[in-house]
């Protein structure tokens, strides 16, 4: 142990010169404390405040700490489940009037501002199909919105529990240093040519990661949850400002729509980054925790 | 087993105690204050409990945006026929002199009254926005008397907690809380836009709840009834809209 020069012993504490601040946060059993050399606990995020030469830290065992926490994975995907009914029933609703206005008002009998080129399962939407559509709006209408609650209740928790855990402050919120215009567009290039990160690198969220994360969960989610309330007249009654401000409920309507789109493109793309960076074991490590076969180097 | 295993046990057995209880309290709490809609059973209850018992407790005494004259639609979408029936076509043909409307169930003094009685009444005019659930809109003004001054003349008996109504059209009935029936917003409609309601937008009387989509404002209204149950009403879910699988409680 003497021969690593980022982890050494100091009367049974980690040498708080030498390792990231991050490592301290890790609560030490007198056993774990016992392996803390030669198994290199880390949590996803940790690597992003060691050195490169972190990697070489030597290391025999597979981590035995979760990549993800029990709470990301159970909300995850509880939401990916939420998410996927929100789709599939966003759409059943859309194609009962493929329609799009501006404004609070909008029905057949005036212009739209655009229309979706596709049949609808009503007729008495001029779309130039000659044929309707079977009409699923009702029980799609009801899990709609049983799929709302479920996944706003869960990203309530989600977020509370990031706050509370550092997983936000750790993990998701980007480092004051790493936060520069130079940084994002070497990382956009770096996406660009499928550059694979390093080892060090792939544990924790890089910086784009990071700031489409904070994206998603702090703006698409809570406009999306917005727009939808405000195309609901009940909830316009107790908060009218909510609906004006986004131009009447048509546009809310728009907006959401707009959103979910959005929504659907960081899906594909997160989708897509999965099977770059290795569907099996991103997989594996959000649904056991541990990545399975990720070995430090020795 | 371990200290900490144990701990962690009675916590969870604790909370887990805890959490049912509290889940009991409130379904008691929630069915004593009205807070559970009629089609709450089956796969998509629970997420309709949550909607109409958040919804009901914030809009308790909310009233729906009324708009500027200059924002009525130029265009409004009757999305309907007229009705088919005999029934409607005669009084239509009379120029709905007979139509009538009946009010009875938990009510002291069940009546009848005719569209010239109802148009005796002190009215009540508001420009209101009318969302279809399908996505699209419109903004008229409606004028009516308020169904809570046709309440007040029947006498409704302190047990009531809905009012049903039905349409001439046979396939159309649907029901509304007290919340909805006794609020200022809800009318029988029997003019719109200045001039008499028509037939495409329910004239001769359409009964408007603004502060629901546009399916639960029943066209062609011909009977009322007040009662403590739904149960008893067509499949029991509280208005014909559950049995073709929408939603009772039209708020979102």
């Amino acid at each position: 142990m003497s021969g690593n020069p980022l982890v050494r012993f100091d009367e049974g504490r980690v040498g708080r010169t030498l390792v990231s601040p991050s490592l301290l946060l890790y609560r030490e059993t007198s056993r774990a404390r016992a392996r803390l050399p030669t198994c290199y606990h880390s949590r996803m995020g940790d690597s992003a405040f060691l050195p490169t030469s972190a990697a070489a830290i030597p290391a025999t065992r597979v981590t035995s700490r979760p990549q993800h926490s029990a709470l990301v994975r159970v909300t995850h995907w509880i939401t990916t489940l939420c998410f996927l009914a929100l789709l599939v029933t966003g759409v059943e609703i859309l194609i009962s009037h493929p329609r799009f206005y501006w404004g609070e008002a909008g029905n057949v009998l005036t212009p739209p501002l655009f229309k979706l080129p596709t049949p609808a399962s009503r007729s008495s939407v001029p779309t130039g199909y000659g044929y309707v559509l079977p009409d699923q709006n009702g029980w799609s209408r009801y899990l709609h919105f049983q799929a709302a609650w479920v996944a706003v209740l869960t990203g309530l928790l989600y977020v509370i529990s990031i706050l509370f855990s550092g997983h936000l402050r750790r993990n998701l919120l980007p480092s004051q240093s790493d936060l520069s215009w130079r940084a994002i567009s070497i990382g956009i290039v770096d996406h660009l040519r499928f550059k694979r990160p390093s080892e060090a690198e792939a544990r924790s969220y890089n910086l784009l990661q990071r700031l489409t994360y904070l994206f998603v969960i702090f703006v698409l989610f809570p406009l999306v949850i917005w727009t939808g309330l405000a195309m609901s007249p009940a909830i316009a009654s107790v908060f009218p400002a909510a609906v004006s401000v986004l131009g009447g409920q048509e546009s809310a309507r728009t907006i959401h729509f707009f959103v979910s789109v959005f929504l659907l493109l960081f899906l594909l793309i997160h989708i897509a980054m999965i099977c770059l960076a290795g569907f099996g074991s991103r997989m594996r490590a959000m649904i056991t925790g541990s990545a399975g076969t990720y070995k430090e180097r020795p | 087993m371990s200290d900490v295993s144990r701990r962690k046990l009675i916590a969870t057995g604790l909370a887990a105690t805890a959490g049912a209880s509290v889940l009991a309290v409130t379904a008691r709490l929630a069915r004593r204050y009205g807070l559970i809609p009629p089609d709450h059973g089956g796969l998509f209850g629970l997420g309709e409990t949550l909607t109409y018992a958040a919804q009901r407790i914030l809009t308790r005494h909310s009233m729906a945006r009324e708009f500027s004259r200059s924002q009525i639609s130029k265009a409004p979408f009757p999305n309907c026929e007229a009705p088919k029936e005999e029934a409607f076509q005669r009084l239509q043909a009379g120029g709905f002199a007979d139509w009538r409307l009946a009010v009875d169930g938990m009510v002291a003094r069940p009546a009848s009254f005719s569209l010239a009685e109802l148009k005796s009444y002190p009215s009540r005019s508001q420009i209101t926005h009318l969302a279809c659930e399908e996505g699209w809109s419109f903004i008229a003004e409606w004028t009516g008397v308020p169904l809570s001054h046709v309440l007040d003349l029947v006498g409704v008996l302190p047990q009531a907690r809905y009012v049903v109504y039905f349409s001439i059209q046979r396939d159309w009935w649907d029901s509304v809380d007290m919340a909805d029936a006794l609020h200022p917003q809800t009318l029988l409609t029997y003019k719109m836009n200045g001039g008499e309601l028509p037939v495409g937008h329910g004239g001769p009387l359409r009964l408007r709840v603004p502060r629901q989509l546009g399916y639960k404002s029943v066209k062609y209204i011909t009977r009322l009834t007040v009662t403590d149950d739904l149960k008893r009403f067509g499949q029991g879910l509280g208005s014909a809209s559950p049995e073709g699988g929408y939603a009772w409680y039209a708020g979102i």
